[in-house]
């Protein structure tokens, strides 16, 4: 087998390499224990140069479309078919890309952490195979061009992820987050194949891009986008459908949450792919955008108030999840009520997407840092109240400065990465609308306070003599976070270059619904 | 009227389960209004894909002149209740804990997560 062959195939075996690896892992963890955590971390290193290998090719070629079981050399459309593309396709786009790159860094950097911060409990075979599975359907809902397709990665996303939330459980507590999240995620997901199968009535076809270029606005598309908005604003966690991100969130370990952040945000991946590439152009009025920022400006406010009381640290993490939920959707937002206006959208919309789409994957990144460093702090103390830390600073060096790096790009301090684009996001809507984009600088300084709080309470003070025997974490673990760090930092420094080479052919592919359209009808193998 | 019955039901169904999620505070009965919620939209995929007088889609059998009815929609039907019975399992074992823990399926007497 040549290099030629796996090449063609990498949108095969971005699926096919995490599934093979995640039911394997109770094999060898059955047979050969000793060498089971290598496996696993093995499988998701794979799985992840896959996914970064492929994002390359697209940023290189351009759209990726694949079509699964056709001969190479056969279009999308088989001769016989009557110009409906019948077969099951990936379509790749600028904006999957940008997806598949973050999930593929936070999905390892994650794993070198789980297999040390779980080493101490039971049934971990399974436990790393979920997470394959998880990182499967993470992979598969950013890069389907099926509607139906969408629909199942996304129902393995959520029973993975509810099954991994409760499986170390911690009580009865994390049974009942778990089940709060899937009971939410499923009343979602059956909202979205209604809405599927309203689309389906109407133009006899699954394929994305085949309903894109029939739409039109009647009401029944009005009524499928309603439930397509509010089935994935579950999935992402926005306000007003948050209520099982919080719950589940703190309860869940801490590394699992840290790629959940990343499962949710591919929830935000279809939201912008069926609002732009599905229906796009049949907007005429702002009305859309001005929902979908509403939804954003009430995430991020209401996260963050929710926030400042809390006392769980990890609750406290997960409502400022919600919040930052909200400026990828004010972001997003902006560009969709412009979208019709090419002068008000080369003007400001483009930038808005822009910012939008950056803070999703600077988000995966210090979210994730964040979670994995107060993981750290857990794992050694045991303890989850803030009151009752205090002084770990002088034990827990590394974790400390990782933790500092994550809660100031957080908050949207120079030079870190929250900061370019949360930048790009005040610019963009201060244009649009000053008052939107004074909410934003408010909710940032809010964040601000909350996070150098939690930095006080839990670092800084005189060491505590219960805390004495706390040592620092093990290197595994710190490699996991300093993986992070390292793209928070350097994303931070030279944003310019991320938003050009990243970012744009992401914004690019979502403004261009017509190249979307184009480039699955007319491609093929 | 008569051809629009199936909708109808699908609606009605779809009110049900609403009703049963938000309204009861047994977990097992708010397990059972959400597959009352998937039965309804299984049913409106199989609806989509009726066709008056149409037979089984199997190309290789079927005779002349003879409409079938859609095999698309029936195989995502199949689908989902496949996977509809993988969430109930799931969270019917979380209740499963839940109780062993805690006593009781109700979401009420629960120890609230926020407090």
């Amino acid at each position: 087998m040549n290099a030629d062959v796996l090449l063609a195939n990498l949108p095969a075996l971005l699926i096919a390499i995490p599934l093979f690896g995640a039911f394997l892992t109770p094999v060898i963890g059955r047979f050969l224990p000793s060498i089971r955590d290598a496996w696993v971390i093995l499988a998701s290193f794979v799985s992840s140069v896959v996914a970064i290998l492929l994002a390359a090719q697209v940023y290189a070629k351009g759209t990726i479309v694949y079509v699964f079981g056709a001969a190479p050399g056969v279009g999308t459309i088989p001769a016989d078919s009557g110009g409906i593309p019948i077969r099951i396709l990936f379509a790749i786009d600028g904006f999957g890309a940008l997806m598949l790159i973050s999930a593929a860094i936070v999905s390892f950097a994650v794993i070198l952490y789980l297999t040390l911060s779980q080493s101490k409990r039971s049934y971990r075979s399974e436990f790393y195979a979920l997470y394959l599975l998880l990182t499967a359907g993470i992979f598969g809902m950013v890069s389907t061009g099926d509607m139906f397709n969408f629909f199942v990665f996304l129902e393995i996303n959520s029973l993975a992820a509810s099954a991994l939330i409760a499986y170390h459980r911690n009580g009865g507590l994390a049974a009942e987050g778990a089940l709060k999240y899937l009971i939410v995620n499923t009343v979602g997901a059956l909202m979205i194949l209604f809405a599927i199968g309203l689309l389906y009535a109407q133009y006899n076809s699954l394929n994305m891009a085949v309903i894109a270029s029939q739409i039109s606005l009647t009401s029944l598309n009005i009524l499928a986008l309603v439930l397509f908005i509010a089935g994935l604003a579950t999935k992402a966690g926005a306000v007003p459908f948050h209520f099982a991100t919080p719950d589940a969130y703190s309860v869940a370990p801490s590394g699992i949450t840290a790629l959940m952040i990343v499962a949710s945000q591919a929830g935000l991946y279809g939201m912008f792919r069926i609002l732009f590439s599905v229906y796009g152009h049949v907007f005429t009025s702002e009305t859309i955008g001005w929902v979908i920022i509403i939804l954003g400006v009430l995430s991020m406010f209401i996260g963050v108030t929710m926030a400042i009381p809390q006392k769980d640290i990890k609750r406290l993490l997960s409502y400022h999840a919600v919040s930052q939920t909200g400026y990828m959707l004010l972001g997003v937002g902006v560009a969709l009520a412009v979208l019709g206006d090419i002068a008000l959208t080369d003007a400001f919309g483009r930038m808005a997407m822009e910012g939008g789409l950056f803070h999703i994957i600077n988000h995966a990144m210090y979210k994730g840092l964040l979670f994995l460093a107060v993981g750290a702090v857990i794992y050694r103390t045991g303890v989850w109240n803030l009151n009752e830390m205090g002084g770990l600073g002088h034990k827990m060096k590394w974790t400390m400065i990782f933790f500092l790096i994550g809660a100031l790009a957080i908050a949207g301090i120079p030079p870190f990465n929250g900061f370019a684009s949360k930048l790009m996001i005040y610019e963009s809507t201060f244009a649009f609308n000053p008052a939107l984009a004074v909410i934003a600088m408010v909710v940032s300084i809010l964040t601000l306070a909350s996070f150098m709080k939690v930095f006080h309470s839990v670092f800084m003070g005189p060491q505590l003599p219960e805390y004495e025997k706390v040592r620092e974490v093990p290197k595994r673990m710190l490699a996991g976070m300093a993986i992070l760090a390292f793209f928070v930092v350097a994303f931070g420094l030279v944003p310019d270059l991320v938003v050009n080479t990243l970012v744009a052919p992401a914004a690019d592919a979502l403004l261009n619904q017509g190249q979307y359209i184009a480039s699955v009808l007319g491609g093929g193998l | 009227m008569i051809a629009n019955l199936p909708f109808i039901a699908v609606a009605v169904l779809i009110g049900i389960g609403f009703a049963m999620v938000l309204l009861k505070r047994n977990m097992i009965k708010m397990i059972m209004g959400l597959g009352i919620l998937e039965a309804a939209v299984n049913l409106f995929l199989v609806s989509l894909g009726y066709r008056e007088g149409g037979i089984a889609p199997i190309f290789t059998s079927a005779p002349e002149g003879v409409e079938m009815v859609m095999p698309t929609v029936q195989a995502l039907t199949l689908t989902n209740i496949v996977i509809g019975v993988a969430t109930t399992a799931l969270m019917l074992s979380f209740v499963m804990l839940i109780y062993k823990k805690y006593g009781t399926v109700n979401a009420d007497e629960m120890r609230r997560l926020k407090e």
